[in-house]
Protein backbone atom coordinates (compact mmCIF):
# COMPACT_ATOMS: atom_id res chain seq x y z
CA UNK A 1 0.00 0.00 0.00
CA UNK A 2 1.42 3.48 -0.72
CA UNK A 3 0.80 6.37 1.71
CA UNK A 4 0.88 9.42 1.30
CA UNK A 5 4.08 12.29 2.16
CA UNK A 6 2.35 13.18 5.19
CA UNK A 7 1.75 10.00 6.46
CA UNK A 8 5.24 8.89 6.29
CA UNK A 9 6.44 12.31 7.61
CA UNK A 10 4.40 11.97 10.95
CA UNK A 11 5.26 8.45 11.07
CA UNK A 12 8.67 8.96 10.88
CA UNK A 13 8.68 11.63 12.82
CA UNK A 14 6.01 11.52 15.46
CA UNK A 15 5.16 14.72 17.12
CA UNK A 16 4.07 14.72 20.28
CA UNK A 17 5.13 11.45 21.39
CA UNK A 18 4.97 10.48 25.32
CA UNK A 19 2.59 10.67 28.55
CA UNK A 20 1.89 13.65 30.44
CA UNK A 21 1.79 13.33 34.36
CA UNK A 22 -1.47 12.92 35.61
CA UNK A 23 -3.35 15.31 37.87
CA UNK A 24 -6.72 17.02 37.42
CA UNK A 25 -5.09 19.58 34.59
CA UNK A 26 -5.07 16.23 32.42
CA UNK A 27 -7.50 14.55 30.36
CA UNK A 28 -6.83 10.90 29.13
CA UNK A 29 -8.34 9.29 26.78
CA UNK A 30 -7.96 5.44 25.32
CA UNK A 31 -9.18 4.28 22.37
CA UNK A 32 -9.60 1.46 19.62
CA UNK A 33 -9.00 -2.45 21.43
CA UNK A 34 -5.40 -4.17 20.90
CA UNK A 35 -7.95 -7.40 19.08
CA UNK A 36 -8.90 -4.94 16.26
CA UNK A 37 -4.67 -3.71 15.71
CA UNK A 38 -5.18 0.09 16.88
CA UNK A 39 -5.67 1.38 20.76
CA UNK A 40 -4.99 5.03 20.91
CA UNK A 41 -3.80 7.06 23.87
CA UNK A 42 -4.02 10.65 23.74
CA UNK A 43 -3.83 13.33 26.72
CA UNK A 44 -4.31 16.52 26.76
CA UNK A 45 -3.03 19.15 29.77
CA UNK A 46 -5.62 21.80 29.96
CA UNK A 47 -4.78 25.39 31.26
CA UNK A 48 -6.51 28.39 33.53
CA UNK A 49 -7.93 29.51 30.63
CA UNK A 50 -9.72 26.42 29.53
CA UNK A 51 -7.04 26.10 26.79
CA UNK A 52 -5.32 22.94 25.48
CA UNK A 53 -1.71 23.59 26.54
CA UNK A 54 0.03 20.46 26.29
CA UNK A 55 -1.10 17.32 24.16
CA UNK A 56 1.03 14.13 24.17
CA UNK A 57 -0.11 10.58 22.23
CA UNK A 58 0.62 7.09 22.32
CA UNK A 59 -0.53 4.75 19.75
CA UNK A 60 -0.82 0.96 18.47
CA UNK A 61 -1.36 0.53 15.20
CA UNK A 62 -0.82 1.07 11.55
CA UNK A 63 1.12 3.99 9.92
CA UNK A 64 -2.08 5.88 9.65
CA UNK A 65 -2.93 5.18 13.19
CA UNK A 66 -0.11 6.64 14.17
CA UNK A 67 -0.26 9.39 11.84
CA UNK A 68 -3.84 10.52 12.95
CA UNK A 69 -2.70 10.74 16.59
CA UNK A 70 0.46 12.58 15.98
CA UNK A 71 -1.55 14.97 13.43
CA UNK A 72 -4.55 15.68 16.50
CA UNK A 73 -1.81 16.47 19.32
CA UNK A 74 -0.80 18.94 16.74
CA UNK A 75 -4.16 20.19 15.99
CA UNK A 76 -5.47 20.41 19.56
CA UNK A 77 -2.59 22.62 21.35
CA UNK A 78 -3.97 26.39 21.96
CA UNK A 79 -7.23 25.22 21.04
CA UNK A 80 -10.11 26.11 23.59
CA UNK A 81 -12.21 22.28 24.67
CA UNK A 82 -14.69 23.43 22.50
CA UNK A 83 -12.69 24.22 19.48
CA UNK A 84 -10.59 21.17 19.95
CA UNK A 85 -13.93 19.09 20.06
CA UNK A 86 -15.07 20.36 16.40
CA UNK A 87 -12.33 18.94 15.02
CA UNK A 88 -13.71 15.89 12.55
CA UNK A 89 -11.60 13.11 11.29
CA UNK A 90 -13.10 13.90 7.76
CA UNK A 91 -10.44 17.28 8.56
CA UNK A 92 -8.01 14.37 9.47
CA UNK A 93 -8.40 12.13 6.70
CA UNK A 94 -8.05 14.83 4.39
CA UNK A 95 -4.99 16.62 5.37
CA UNK A 96 -3.24 12.85 5.51
CA UNK A 97 -5.40 12.07 2.74
CA UNK A 98 -5.85 8.47 3.78
CA UNK A 99 -7.43 5.98 1.77
CA UNK A 100 -10.79 4.85 2.16
CA UNK A 101 -9.72 1.80 3.92
CA UNK A 102 -7.52 3.72 6.09
CA UNK A 103 -10.67 6.23 7.62
CA UNK A 104 -11.07 4.25 10.29
CA UNK A 105 -7.87 5.55 11.87
CA UNK A 106 -9.12 9.25 11.17
CA UNK A 107 -12.53 8.15 13.29
CA UNK A 108 -10.35 6.73 16.23
CA UNK A 109 -8.18 9.93 16.28
CA UNK A 110 -11.72 12.04 16.71
CA UNK A 111 -12.59 9.74 19.44
CA UNK A 112 -9.83 10.20 21.15
CA UNK A 113 -10.16 13.57 21.48
CA UNK A 114 -13.87 13.39 22.58
CA UNK A 115 -12.41 10.56 24.88
CA UNK A 116 -9.86 12.83 26.75
CA UNK A 117 -11.97 16.21 26.93
CA UNK A 118 -14.65 13.77 28.92
CA UNK A 119 -12.02 12.44 31.19
CA UNK A 120 -10.50 16.01 32.05
CA UNK A 121 -14.57 17.63 32.38
CA UNK A 122 -15.41 14.56 34.69
CA UNK A 123 -12.24 15.24 36.84
CA UNK A 124 -13.02 18.84 37.10
CA UNK A 125 -16.77 18.97 37.78
CA UNK B 1 27.00 -2.97 5.38
CA UNK B 2 27.50 -0.42 2.21
CA UNK B 3 27.31 -2.89 -0.67
CA UNK B 4 24.08 -4.69 0.67
CA UNK B 5 21.56 -4.25 -1.89
CA UNK B 6 17.91 -2.72 -0.66
CA UNK B 7 15.42 -4.20 -0.36
CA UNK B 8 16.23 -7.02 1.28
CA UNK B 9 14.17 -10.49 -0.64
CA UNK B 10 13.34 -12.15 2.74
CA UNK B 11 9.41 -13.48 1.26
CA UNK B 12 10.93 -16.84 -0.44
CA UNK B 13 7.81 -18.55 0.60
CA UNK B 14 5.73 -15.91 -1.48
CA UNK B 15 7.95 -16.84 -4.41
CA UNK B 16 11.77 -17.46 -5.47
CA UNK B 17 13.56 -16.00 -8.46
CA UNK B 18 14.36 -18.65 -11.15
CA UNK B 19 17.47 -19.84 -11.62
CA UNK B 20 19.81 -18.28 -13.49
CA UNK B 21 20.41 -21.77 -14.78
CA UNK B 22 16.65 -22.55 -14.73
CA UNK B 23 15.86 -19.42 -16.79
CA UNK B 24 18.69 -20.53 -19.60
CA UNK B 25 17.04 -23.74 -19.87
CA UNK B 26 13.71 -22.09 -20.33
CA UNK B 27 15.09 -19.74 -22.66
CA UNK B 28 16.14 -22.90 -25.40
CA UNK B 29 12.07 -23.30 -26.08
CA UNK B 30 11.03 -19.93 -27.42
CA UNK B 31 12.10 -18.73 -30.77
CA UNK B 32 12.33 -20.78 -34.30
CA UNK B 33 15.90 -21.25 -33.56
CA UNK B 34 14.77 -23.14 -30.37
CA UNK B 35 12.68 -25.63 -29.53
CA UNK B 36 8.90 -23.89 -29.62
CA UNK B 37 7.37 -27.15 -30.95
CA UNK B 38 4.00 -28.35 -29.75
CA UNK B 39 5.05 -31.58 -27.88
CA UNK B 40 1.68 -33.39 -29.05
CA UNK B 41 2.74 -32.95 -32.66
CA UNK B 42 3.32 -36.83 -33.96
CA UNK B 43 4.04 -35.65 -37.99
CA UNK B 44 7.32 -33.71 -37.31
CA UNK B 45 10.94 -33.31 -35.46
CA UNK B 46 9.56 -29.88 -34.38
CA UNK B 47 6.66 -32.03 -31.99
CA UNK B 48 9.21 -34.70 -31.27
CA UNK B 49 12.09 -32.85 -29.77
CA UNK B 50 9.74 -31.16 -27.86
CA UNK B 51 8.51 -34.28 -26.55
CA UNK B 52 11.68 -35.73 -25.46
CA UNK B 53 12.08 -32.17 -23.22
CA UNK B 54 8.90 -32.34 -21.95
CA UNK B 55 9.97 -36.48 -20.60
CA UNK B 56 13.20 -35.08 -19.78
CA UNK B 57 11.59 -32.75 -17.30
CA UNK B 58 9.28 -35.27 -16.21
CA UNK B 59 11.95 -37.44 -15.23
CA UNK B 60 13.69 -34.61 -13.62
CA UNK B 61 10.41 -33.77 -11.03
CA UNK B 62 9.71 -37.68 -10.72
CA UNK B 63 13.41 -38.43 -9.75
CA UNK B 64 13.24 -35.76 -7.01
CA UNK B 65 10.27 -37.15 -5.66
CA UNK B 66 11.20 -41.11 -6.10
CA UNK B 67 8.24 -41.63 -8.35
CA UNK B 68 7.45 -43.12 -11.75
CA UNK B 69 7.48 -40.14 -14.97
CA UNK B 70 3.93 -41.95 -15.64
CA UNK B 71 2.66 -40.80 -12.52
CA UNK B 72 3.03 -37.14 -13.04
CA UNK B 73 0.40 -34.56 -14.69
CA UNK B 74 1.56 -31.60 -15.64
CA UNK B 75 -0.74 -28.55 -14.32
CA UNK B 76 -0.89 -24.68 -14.27
CA UNK B 77 0.52 -24.32 -10.23
CA UNK B 78 -0.37 -25.97 -6.90
CA UNK B 79 -3.29 -24.60 -6.75
CA UNK B 80 -4.99 -26.07 -10.39
CA UNK B 81 -3.68 -29.79 -8.70
CA UNK B 82 -5.12 -29.26 -5.53
CA UNK B 83 -8.34 -28.29 -7.90
CA UNK B 84 -7.83 -31.55 -9.81
CA UNK B 85 -7.26 -34.05 -6.98
CA UNK B 86 -9.48 -32.55 -4.27
CA UNK B 87 -12.43 -32.21 -7.10
CA UNK B 88 -11.42 -35.03 -9.31
CA UNK B 89 -11.05 -37.94 -6.39
CA UNK B 90 -14.01 -36.47 -5.01
CA UNK B 91 -16.32 -37.13 -7.81
CA UNK B 92 -14.81 -39.98 -8.90
CA UNK B 93 -15.02 -41.38 -5.57
CA UNK B 94 -18.54 -39.91 -3.99
CA UNK B 95 -20.24 -43.40 -4.80
CA UNK B 96 -17.90 -45.03 -1.85
CA UNK B 97 -19.12 -41.98 0.45
CA UNK B 98 -19.37 -38.10 0.64
CA UNK B 99 -16.92 -37.20 3.54
CA UNK B 100 -13.48 -35.48 3.40
CA UNK B 101 -10.82 -34.50 6.12
CA UNK B 102 -8.35 -31.63 6.01
CA UNK B 103 -6.88 -29.57 8.53
CA UNK B 104 -8.01 -25.07 9.27
CA UNK B 105 -4.17 -24.51 8.84
CA UNK B 106 -4.27 -25.88 5.01
CA UNK B 107 -3.52 -23.11 2.04
CA UNK B 108 -6.63 -21.47 0.66
CA UNK B 109 -6.50 -23.55 -2.58
CA UNK B 110 -7.44 -26.48 -0.60
CA UNK B 111 -9.84 -25.11 1.56
CA UNK B 112 -11.85 -23.13 -0.67
CA UNK B 113 -12.09 -26.08 -2.86
CA UNK B 114 -13.46 -28.19 0.07
CA UNK B 115 -16.06 -25.04 0.46
CA UNK B 116 -17.30 -25.86 -2.84
CA UNK B 117 -17.65 -29.66 -2.31
CA UNK B 118 -19.32 -28.87 0.95
CA UNK B 119 -21.93 -26.49 -1.53
CA UNK B 120 -21.82 -29.74 -4.18
CA UNK B 121 -23.12 -31.92 -0.96
CA UNK B 122 -20.19 -33.52 0.41
CA UNK B 123 -19.28 -33.21 3.95
CA UNK B 124 -16.13 -31.54 5.14
CA UNK B 125 -14.13 -31.91 8.28
CA UNK B 126 -11.70 -29.12 9.41
CA UNK B 127 -9.13 -30.70 11.75
CA UNK B 128 -7.41 -28.09 14.57
CA UNK B 129 -3.80 -28.25 14.36
CA UNK B 130 -2.23 -28.34 17.99
CA UNK B 131 -0.28 -25.27 19.25
CA UNK B 132 2.43 -26.05 17.57
CA UNK B 133 1.35 -26.04 14.17
CA UNK B 134 1.23 -29.96 14.08
CA UNK B 135 -1.35 -32.09 13.45
CA UNK B 136 -2.51 -35.29 16.03
CA UNK B 137 -2.58 -38.59 14.45
CA UNK B 138 -5.13 -39.33 17.22
CA UNK B 139 -7.41 -36.32 16.28
CA UNK B 140 -7.15 -37.66 12.83
CA UNK B 141 -8.02 -40.78 13.15
CA UNK B 142 -11.35 -40.03 15.58
CA UNK B 143 -12.50 -38.21 12.82
CA UNK B 144 -11.94 -40.94 9.96
CA UNK B 145 -15.72 -42.36 9.14
CA UNK B 146 -17.24 -45.28 6.84
CA UNK B 147 -18.00 -42.47 4.50
CA UNK B 148 -14.11 -40.66 4.61
CA UNK B 149 -13.13 -41.06 0.74
CA UNK B 150 -10.65 -38.89 1.24
CA UNK B 151 -7.48 -36.99 3.64
CA UNK B 152 -5.95 -33.96 2.17
CA UNK B 153 -3.07 -32.84 4.41
CA UNK B 154 -0.17 -29.90 3.29
CA UNK B 155 3.47 -31.23 3.92
CA UNK B 156 4.86 -27.99 4.82
CA UNK B 157 2.90 -24.94 6.01
CA UNK B 158 3.69 -21.74 3.71
CA UNK B 159 3.24 -19.47 6.94
CA UNK B 160 4.72 -21.07 9.70
CA UNK B 161 6.95 -23.70 7.67
CA UNK B 162 5.76 -26.89 10.23
CA UNK B 163 6.44 -30.15 8.58
CA UNK B 164 3.41 -32.75 9.28
CA UNK B 165 4.19 -36.23 9.77
CA UNK B 166 2.94 -37.67 6.08
CA UNK B 167 4.30 -40.84 6.48
CA UNK B 168 2.19 -41.71 9.84
CA UNK B 169 -0.82 -40.12 8.13
CA UNK B 170 -0.97 -42.21 5.24
CA UNK B 171 -0.50 -45.18 7.21
CA UNK B 172 -3.48 -44.15 8.73
CA UNK B 173 -5.23 -43.42 5.45
CA UNK B 174 -3.56 -46.38 3.50
CA UNK B 175 -5.22 -49.21 6.36
CA UNK B 176 -8.64 -47.26 6.04
CA UNK B 177 -8.20 -47.31 2.73
CA UNK B 178 -9.13 -43.83 2.12
CA UNK B 179 -7.06 -41.50 -0.57
CA UNK B 180 -4.59 -39.25 0.74
CA UNK B 181 -3.38 -36.07 -0.97
CA UNK B 182 -0.82 -33.77 0.03
CA UNK B 183 -0.12 -30.14 -1.23
CA UNK B 184 3.73 -30.40 -1.17
CA UNK B 185 3.96 -26.97 -2.69
CA UNK B 186 6.15 -25.54 0.09
CA UNK B 187 8.21 -28.72 0.68
CA UNK B 188 9.71 -29.93 -2.66
CA UNK B 189 13.44 -28.93 -2.62
CA UNK B 190 13.35 -28.49 1.19
CA UNK B 191 12.11 -32.05 2.65
CA UNK B 192 13.11 -35.18 1.30
CA UNK B 193 10.32 -36.92 -0.24
CA UNK B 194 10.46 -40.28 -1.15
CA UNK B 195 6.99 -41.60 -2.72
CA UNK B 196 8.25 -45.00 -2.57
CA UNK B 197 7.71 -45.16 0.52
CA UNK B 198 5.38 -42.59 1.76
CA UNK B 199 1.78 -43.94 1.13
CA UNK B 200 0.34 -40.84 -0.30
CA UNK B 201 -2.02 -41.30 -3.42
CA UNK B 202 -1.68 -37.49 -4.95
CA UNK B 203 0.47 -34.75 -4.39
CA UNK B 204 0.61 -31.33 -5.75
CA UNK B 205 3.75 -29.40 -6.65
CA UNK B 206 4.54 -26.15 -8.12
CA UNK B 207 7.75 -24.73 -9.82
CA UNK B 208 7.95 -21.06 -8.29
CA UNK B 209 9.04 -21.99 -4.78
CA UNK B 210 11.69 -23.74 -5.97
CA UNK B 211 13.61 -21.38 -7.87
CA UNK B 212 11.07 -22.38 -11.21
CA UNK B 213 8.85 -20.35 -13.65
CA UNK B 214 5.50 -19.30 -11.97
CA UNK B 215 2.27 -20.82 -14.12
CA UNK B 216 3.82 -24.45 -13.97
CA UNK B 217 3.15 -27.44 -11.58
CA UNK B 218 2.47 -30.95 -11.45
CA UNK B 219 0.11 -33.51 -9.78
CA UNK B 220 1.79 -36.78 -8.29
CA UNK B 221 -1.01 -39.94 -9.29
CA UNK B 222 -0.08 -42.76 -7.50
CA UNK B 223 -0.02 -45.67 -10.35
CA UNK B 224 0.10 -48.90 -7.80
CA UNK B 225 -2.55 -48.78 -6.28
CA UNK B 226 -3.98 -47.12 -8.69
CA UNK B 227 -5.86 -43.47 -8.08
CA UNK B 228 -8.44 -42.48 -10.62
CA UNK B 229 -9.36 -39.19 -10.70
CA UNK B 230 -12.55 -37.32 -12.80
CA UNK B 231 -10.72 -34.81 -15.40
CA UNK B 232 -11.66 -30.81 -14.30
CA UNK B 233 -10.26 -29.29 -17.56
CA UNK B 234 -11.48 -31.16 -21.19
CA UNK B 235 -10.01 -31.03 -24.30
CA UNK B 236 -7.82 -32.76 -26.51
CA UNK B 237 -6.80 -35.55 -24.06
CA UNK B 238 -3.46 -34.50 -22.88
CA UNK B 239 -2.08 -35.78 -19.57
CA UNK B 240 -4.06 -39.07 -19.94
CA UNK B 241 -7.27 -37.54 -20.26
CA UNK B 242 -6.37 -35.79 -16.72
CA UNK B 243 -5.33 -32.80 -17.91
CA UNK B 244 -6.20 -31.14 -21.07
CA UNK B 245 -4.14 -28.35 -22.89
CA UNK B 246 -1.30 -27.86 -24.91
CA UNK B 247 1.87 -28.57 -22.84
CA UNK B 248 4.05 -25.49 -21.72
CA UNK B 249 7.17 -26.65 -23.12
CA UNK B 250 9.51 -24.08 -21.90
CA UNK B 251 8.16 -24.03 -18.38
CA UNK B 252 7.62 -27.39 -18.13
CA UNK B 253 11.26 -27.58 -19.02
CA UNK B 254 11.96 -24.77 -16.38
CA UNK B 255 10.03 -26.97 -13.78
CA UNK B 256 12.47 -30.09 -14.27
CA UNK B 257 15.76 -28.11 -14.14
CA UNK B 258 14.60 -26.64 -10.83
CA UNK B 259 13.63 -29.92 -9.72
CA UNK B 260 17.43 -31.41 -10.82
CA UNK B 261 18.84 -28.74 -9.48
CA UNK B 262 16.99 -29.20 -6.12
CA UNK B 263 17.69 -32.85 -5.92
CA UNK B 264 21.57 -32.29 -6.13
CA UNK B 265 22.14 -29.14 -3.83
CA UNK B 266 18.91 -29.59 -1.57
CA UNK B 267 21.15 -31.11 1.40
CA UNK B 268 23.83 -28.28 1.29
CA UNK B 269 21.32 -25.73 1.03
CA UNK B 270 19.33 -26.68 3.73
CA UNK B 271 22.49 -26.34 5.82
CA UNK B 272 23.00 -22.93 4.65
CA UNK B 273 19.57 -21.47 5.24
CA UNK B 274 19.23 -23.24 8.44
CA UNK B 275 22.41 -21.73 9.79
CA UNK B 276 20.77 -18.09 8.33
CA UNK B 277 17.65 -18.35 9.59
CA UNK B 278 19.59 -19.56 13.25
CA UNK B 279 21.23 -16.40 12.94
CA UNK B 280 18.32 -14.69 12.54
CA UNK B 281 16.46 -16.06 15.30
CA UNK B 282 19.30 -15.83 17.45
CA UNK B 283 19.73 -12.32 16.96
CA UNK B 284 15.72 -11.63 17.64
CA UNK B 285 14.98 -14.14 20.04
CA UNK B 286 16.56 -12.33 23.18
CA UNK B 287 14.73 -9.78 23.02
CA UNK B 288 11.36 -9.78 25.26
CA UNK B 289 8.10 -10.47 24.32
CA UNK B 290 8.62 -12.28 21.29
CA UNK B 291 7.48 -15.35 20.42
CA UNK B 292 8.17 -18.43 17.66
CA UNK B 293 4.80 -19.11 16.05
CA UNK B 294 4.61 -22.78 15.55
CA UNK B 295 7.37 -25.86 16.30
CA UNK B 296 10.68 -24.50 15.45
CA UNK B 297 12.36 -28.44 15.29
CA UNK B 298 9.51 -29.71 12.93
CA UNK B 299 9.95 -26.77 10.36
CA UNK B 300 11.67 -26.43 7.16
CA UNK B 301 15.14 -24.57 7.08
CA UNK B 302 13.71 -21.28 5.45
CA UNK B 303 11.24 -20.37 7.53
CA UNK B 304 10.83 -17.97 11.11
CA UNK B 305 7.33 -16.80 11.59
CA UNK B 306 7.58 -14.71 14.44
CA UNK B 307 5.45 -12.58 16.86
CA UNK B 308 6.78 -9.08 18.19
CA UNK B 309 4.00 -8.28 21.12
CA UNK B 310 2.46 -4.69 21.24
CA UNK B 311 3.78 -3.94 17.85
CA UNK B 312 1.24 -3.82 15.12
CA UNK B 313 2.46 -5.59 12.15
CA UNK B 314 1.63 -3.11 9.62
CA UNK B 315 3.24 -0.35 11.17
CA UNK B 316 6.22 -2.76 11.60
CA UNK B 317 6.47 -3.94 7.58
CA UNK B 318 6.03 0.32 6.92
CA UNK B 319 9.21 0.30 9.44
CA UNK B 320 10.98 -2.82 7.66
CA UNK B 321 10.47 -1.03 4.03
CA UNK B 322 13.99 -1.99 3.17
CA UNK B 323 12.95 -5.82 3.97
CA UNK B 324 10.47 -8.04 1.82
CA UNK B 325 8.30 -9.87 3.96
CA UNK B 326 4.59 -11.08 5.32
CA UNK B 327 2.68 -10.35 8.04
CA UNK B 328 -0.05 -11.94 9.84
CA UNK B 329 -1.47 -8.78 10.18
CA UNK B 330 -5.07 -7.89 9.25
CA UNK B 331 -4.50 -4.98 7.60
CA UNK B 332 -1.69 -6.39 5.27
CA UNK B 333 -4.01 -8.92 3.86
CA UNK B 334 -6.94 -8.12 1.40
CA UNK B 335 -9.49 -9.60 3.48
CA UNK B 336 -8.61 -7.50 6.72
CA UNK B 337 -8.72 -10.48 8.87
CA UNK B 338 -5.60 -11.61 10.84
CA UNK B 339 -3.52 -14.71 9.82
CA UNK B 340 -6.58 -17.82 10.01
CA UNK B 341 -3.46 -20.42 10.52
CA UNK B 342 -1.99 -18.17 13.33
CA UNK B 343 -5.68 -18.07 15.01
CA UNK B 344 -5.88 -21.91 14.23
CA UNK B 345 -2.94 -22.60 16.34
CA UNK B 346 -4.95 -20.79 19.28
CA UNK B 347 -2.82 -17.14 19.01
CA UNK B 348 -4.97 -14.36 19.76
CA UNK B 349 -5.99 -11.42 17.53
CA UNK B 350 -2.40 -9.24 18.88
CA UNK B 351 -0.05 -11.52 18.61
CA UNK B 352 -1.72 -12.62 14.83
CA UNK B 353 -1.83 -8.88 14.34
CA UNK B 354 2.08 -8.45 15.25
CA UNK B 355 3.41 -11.59 13.36
CA UNK B 356 6.73 -11.51 11.05
CA UNK B 357 7.14 -14.13 8.45
CA UNK B 358 10.73 -14.34 7.30
CA UNK B 359 11.78 -16.91 4.46
CA UNK B 360 15.23 -17.08 3.41
CA UNK B 361 16.65 -18.74 0.46
CA UNK B 362 19.20 -19.63 -2.23
CA UNK B 363 20.39 -15.72 -2.28
CA UNK B 364 20.29 -14.84 1.12
CA UNK B 365 23.61 -13.31 2.42
CA UNK B 366 24.64 -13.67 5.93
CA UNK B 367 25.28 -10.25 5.34
CA UNK B 368 21.99 -9.25 4.88
CA UNK B 369 20.16 -11.57 8.01
CA UNK B 370 22.74 -9.54 10.13
CA UNK B 371 21.26 -5.90 8.58
CA UNK B 372 18.28 -7.24 8.97
CA UNK B 373 18.56 -8.43 12.69
CA UNK B 374 19.50 -4.40 13.25
CA UNK B 375 16.82 -3.02 11.26
CA UNK B 376 14.15 -4.88 13.13
CA UNK B 377 15.78 -4.61 16.61
CA UNK B 378 15.49 -0.59 16.09
CA UNK B 379 12.20 -0.88 14.71
CA UNK B 380 10.50 -2.93 17.22
CA UNK B 381 12.05 -0.37 20.08
CA UNK B 382 10.71 2.34 18.27
CA UNK B 383 7.12 1.10 17.76
CA UNK B 384 6.91 0.04 21.06
CA UNK B 385 8.22 3.75 22.47
CA UNK B 386 5.15 4.46 20.56
CA UNK B 387 2.78 1.85 21.93
CA UNK B 388 0.50 1.96 24.96
CA UNK B 389 0.37 -0.96 25.49
CA UNK B 390 3.71 -1.39 25.85
CA UNK B 391 3.41 0.92 28.83
CA UNK B 392 0.89 -0.96 30.21
CA UNK B 393 2.60 -4.14 29.99
CA UNK B 394 5.52 -2.71 31.80
CA UNK B 395 3.28 -1.05 34.72
CA UNK B 396 2.24 -4.75 35.13
CA UNK B 397 -1.23 -4.89 33.30
CA UNK B 398 -2.87 -7.13 32.51
CA UNK B 399 -4.71 -6.68 29.15
CA UNK B 400 -6.89 -8.83 29.01
CA UNK B 401 -8.37 -7.56 32.15
CA UNK B 402 -9.21 -4.04 30.47
CA UNK B 403 -12.52 -3.14 28.96
CA UNK B 404 -11.72 -2.13 25.71
CA UNK B 405 -13.54 0.36 23.82
CA UNK B 406 -13.86 -1.37 20.99
CA UNK B 407 -14.74 0.23 17.81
Amino acid sequence: MAYSEKVLDHYENPRNVGVLEDDLSVGTGMVGAPACGDVMKLQIKVNGDGIIEDAKFKTYGCGSAIASSSLVTEWVKGKSLDEAAEIKNTQIAEELALPPVKIHCSVLAEDAIAAAIDNYRNKNQ
Amino acid sequence: MSDIKLPIYLDYSATTPIDPRVAAKMAECLTIEGNFGNPASRSHSFGWAAEAAVDLARQQVADLINADPREIVWTSGATESDNLAIKGAAHFYRKKGNHIITMKTEHKAVLDTCRQLEREGFEVTYLDPQENGLLDLEVLKAAVTDQTILISVMHVNNEIGVIQDIEAIGEIAREKRIIFHVDAAQSSGKVDIDLEKLKVDMMSFCAHKTYGPKGVGALYVRRKPRVRLEAQMHGGGHERGMRSGTLATHQIVGMGEAFRIAGEEMATENERVRMLRDRLYNGLNNMEEVYVNGDLDHRIAGNLNISFNFVEGESLIMALRDLAVSSGSACTSASLEPSYVLRALGRNDELAHSSIRFTIGRFTSAEEIDYTIDLVRAAVQKLRDLSPLWDMYKDGIDLNSVEWVAH
